[in-house]
């Protein structure tokens, strides 16, 4: 176990080191940042001696380089539009988006595994009809589409929601606000949420509902059934617990993706997280907070990894993560 | 849980007191992007300018019909060529309890004359001469005929709370492009509204400073919430939902929506900022000729353009300088007839037309793309075929400034709100030492022009001035310099009882204080 994690830490340092080379290759094409830094009339002698100043003459390696023996510190540079430390920034934007994430991860779970098995158990009513109908419309429109005709039809037409920002958030510690604490906080959350969820809860009900007609099948169940046993006893102890595997393999990559499709999501509730944050500096050429939030987003998806196959040892006794480790 | 059952209370308060709270006026903003700094001399852009209108005051300022209104300054007079004397208004204080007065002026004025972005505006301004409290001399160089337009960029700023040290050992003058400095995170000027909070790009809160000097505005807005919302639909979107009180800018597809949408109003106004095209002599043998110049003119229909791709949302042009600027030449009309085009370009031995390659901005200027796309079109009409390349607006500065086309997109806001700016960025002969041409990347040069130009900088009669001015634009015109399309049109939304129509003009700097709201 304590072998497997050492080297999933060391995998995680290769990845960041990856993502730190690629995102700073890429900078140069992003554009000018003095652009954004400097009014339009400014003569070109006063943008040479800034950027100057801001080292932006130097070779490629040198300024990588520099970028690394910062880095080793835990300074990943900062900010030119914020004018803080790139990495400070990105941690008082990550709980909005982490929060955003748990939210649209409650209505999946909540929501998803219900549906997928109803629609496993009984897959010719018209409820279910229904269901699979909606999932593939669901998987099929941009989330950035399905958020605008959210906002239209609830905050606009109906008027029951707000249609941006996060409202009033209450205080938790450091610097982690919550949107869980006041029905503001979670009328704020609600659409985004929704939004964002959207694009994988059609994905999982369709997954569990495959997996699990796939257990009704097998010779186990036949026998649970021809035992007597309760029919919910069936679905929900025996069959669905076999069906979770995969989908905990695939959800737990896909969490991560979310973090991904958080930046469209975000940016049209004007959500204050750091995939807005993220879209924004691409906008401005805030190369900096580009290279510290590549860096950051690799970091979670390889805690994120490595959580699922933590809990994958758990649920399956087969997979023995100490012989992985080795 | 101990923790819990505070946080319950503190919400249960928060609900129970919620009516007493609106009982003062609140005004949600909503903009595209908020200001960068709370600096006024950090950025010169049209964020850190409204921002400034709020917190700050400037000696005197623009009226809605392009005229000058006294602000800090009471009065002001031309005492020799090169000096004008300003009478400061008395009894002004600022957030932090100080007074204003003439140091105040002469210290702002010190470090305009240090920022990068605003240092070029006051290039021929050599010093503030303090001759009492409350008397200021503003000494130019040679006779400059922009004097006030120049000093509604001056905002004094609180210069006892802005001198000695940060607890980290930093001057608290300091201006600093990019990182942390005091002034960028603190303020204190004479302005209408004290910032009471702020969190970049999430919120910037606003009250209403109770020590205010113009105690005879009918302003009564006691705060006012700015969110930035980037995204257009969503910003219309909190307009007709209710949540913000007052948006800005209303994108063009979403103008009838606000005027019609009951409970909401649509203001506009005709802007003051130009969108062109620029043909490349330097890369194009062809553009040499002005009557290929020309043709191209003819060729584009400016009206459609606004017509079809801006829905209405443009002041159709000629020239650069707009309607109630000095040099605005009104005998120049736009020009469209393609058959006419036809005959210039061959005429000018171009009737098989040519190829060229063209760049514009994807996110910079309203529709730009989409403008790009139908230029190119209607150039091909006359037989010019056109490699178009659209690129976001961070891409396309460097390839700008490497002329890396042969027609290029800029548009242009002239900083000092007169017409000189206009020909010295954009169609004079480039020059390194001066500065001049910095933006011309048609390379278009023509000496009897820049002579207008400078004989017009040093005339101090108005018109005079006006009929040098229109004698340029008049020139650029004839000889097709540039392709002049449209002044954007701004556009604001408000709610019912906002009254937003007062406070705005077309400078794009609302003046919040004297913003009035129904109760």
């Amino acid at each position: 176990m304590f072998a497997y994690l050492v080297k999933r830490v060391f995998q995680a340092a290769a990845v960041m080191f990856v993502i730190s080379l690629i995102g700073f290759a890429i900078q140069d094409n992003l554009g000018d940042p003095l652009r954004e830094l400097l009014g339009q009339s400014v003569s070109e002698e006063v943008r040479q001696e800034l950027r100057e100043e801001l080292g932006l003459n130097d070779s490629f390696v040198t300024q990588y380089a520099r970028f690394l023996g910062k880095a080793l510190q835990g300074d990943l540079g900062t900010s030119y539009f914020f004018k803080e430390p790139a990495l400070d920034v990105i941690l008082k934007k990550l709980p909005a988006t982490l929060e955003l994430v748990l939210g649209a991860t409650l209505i999946i779970v909540g929501l998803s595994v219900p549906l997928g098995v109803y629609t496993a158990i009984r897959p010719n009513t018209i409820l279910s009809r229904i269901v699979m109908g909606i999932s593939i419309v669901g998987i099929s429109i941009p989330v950035f589409l399905t958020a605008i005709l959210m906002i239209f039809l609830f905050s606009v037409e109906l008027r029951w929601l707000p249609s941006y920002g996060r409202g009033d958030v209450v205080h938790v510690f450091g610097n982690w606000e919550t949107n869980f604490a006041s029905l503001d906080g979670w009328a704020h959350i609600l659409l985004p949420s929704l939004a964002l969820a959207s694009i994988m809860l059609p994905l999982f009900i369709r997954l569990i509902r495959a997996e699990m007609m796939e257990v009704l099948q097998s010779e186990y169940v036949k026998y649970a059934r021809a035992k007597g046993l309760w029919p919910w006893r069936i679905y929900f102890v025996h069959a669905l617990k076999n069906t979770l595997l995969p989908v905990i393999t695939v959800g737990g990559v896909q969490i991560g993706t979310m973090v991904a499709y958080t930046i469209l999501t975000e940016t049209v509730f004007q959500w204050p997280g750091m995939g807005f944050m993220f879209l924004e500096a691409v906008n401005r050429v805030d190369t900096p907070l580009i290279v510290a939030y590549l860096i950051v987003v690799g970091f979670i998806f390889v805690v994120t990894n490595t959580i699922v196959d933590l809990i994958y040892g758990l649920v399956n006794p087969t997979v023995n993560l100490a012989r992985m480790g080795a | 849980m101990n923790k819990f059952i505070r946080t319950v209370a503190i919400c249960v308060m928060s609900l129970a007191f919620a009516p007493a709270v609106q009982a003062q006026t609140t005004v949600n903003v909503a903009y595209d992007a908020d200001p960068v700094s709370l600096d006024p001399h950090e950025q010169l852009s049209g964020g850190t300018l409204q921002l400034s209108h709020m917190v700050f005051d400037p000696l005197v300022r623009w009226t809605q019909d392009l005229q000058f209104e006294p602000r800090l300054a009471e009065s002001w007079e031309q005492i020799d060529a090169t000096t004008t004397r300003f009478k400061l208004r008395s009894g002004v204080k600022f957030h932090s309890g100080n007074d204003m007065t003439a140091a105040d002026v002469k210290w702002t004025f010190d470090r305009l004359k240090e920022s990068p972005d605003f240092k070029g505006i006051f290039s021929l301004f050599t010093d503030v001469k303090i001759v009492d409290d409350l008397t200021i001399d503003l000494v130019t160089s040679e006779p400059y005929p922009l004097v006030l337009h120049t000093a509604t960029y001056i905002f004094p700023m609180d210069s006892k709370f802005y001198t000695g040290m940060t607890a980290d050992g930093k001057d608290k003058a300091e201006l600093v492009k990019h990182g942390d400095s005091f002034a960028s995170r603190n303020v204190s000027g004479t302005g209408p509204f004290i910032v009471s909070e702020r969190e970049q790009g999430v919120k910037l809160v606003f009250d209403r400073f109770t020590g205010y000097w113009d105690t005879a505005s009918e302003g009564n807005v006691d705060k006012i919430v700015l969110t930035p919302i980037k995204e257009d639909p969503t910003r219309v979107a909190a307009l007709l939902a209710g949540d913000v009180d007052f948006i800005a800018p209303v994108p063009p597809t979403d103008l009838k929506r606000v005027e019609d949408n009951a409970g909401t109003n649509l203001i506009t106004m005709p802007g003051t900022r130009i969108i062109t095209f620029q043909m490349n002599q330097d890369r194009v043998e062809a553009f040499k000729d002005a009557r290929v110049r020309k043709a191209i003119d003819f060729a584009v229909n400016n009206a459609g353009i606004v017509e079809r791709i801006m829905r209405g949302f443009g002041t159709v042009g000629a020239q650069a300088s707009p309607a109630g600027y000095l040099g605005h030449n009104p005998d120049l009309k736009p020009r469209f007839d393609v058959e006419q085009a036809k005959a210039l370009m061959s005429e000018a031995g171009y009737a098989d037309g040519f190829s060229i390659t063209m760049m514009a901005p994807n996110n910079r200027y309203v529709n730009d793309d989409k403008i790009a796309q139908a230029v190119a079109s209607m150039l091909s009409q006359i037989n010019i075929k056109v490699d178009l390349q659209t690129v976001p607006k961070a891409q396309y500065w460097p390839k700008f400034d490497e002329r890396a086309a042969d027609m290029m997109m800029i548009g242009w806001h002239s900083d000092t709100e007169d017409s000189a700016n206009f020909h010295q960025f954009l169609t004079a002969c480039f020059d390194e030492a001066t500065g001049n041409g910095q933006y011309n990347s048609g390379r278009y040069c023509n000496p009897e022009a820049d002579a207008l130009m400078n004989a017009a900088n040093s005339e101090t009669d108005a018109a005079k001035r006006a009929e040098m001015l229109q004698k340029l634009e008049g020139i650029l015109y004839d000889e097709a310099a540039f392709i002049p399309l449209h002044w954007q049109n701004l556009a604001w939304g408000a709610r019912d009882g906002v009254h937003a129509e007062k406070i705005v003009n077309a400078l794009n700097f609302p003046y919040f204080g004297d913003l009035v709201v129904d109760k």
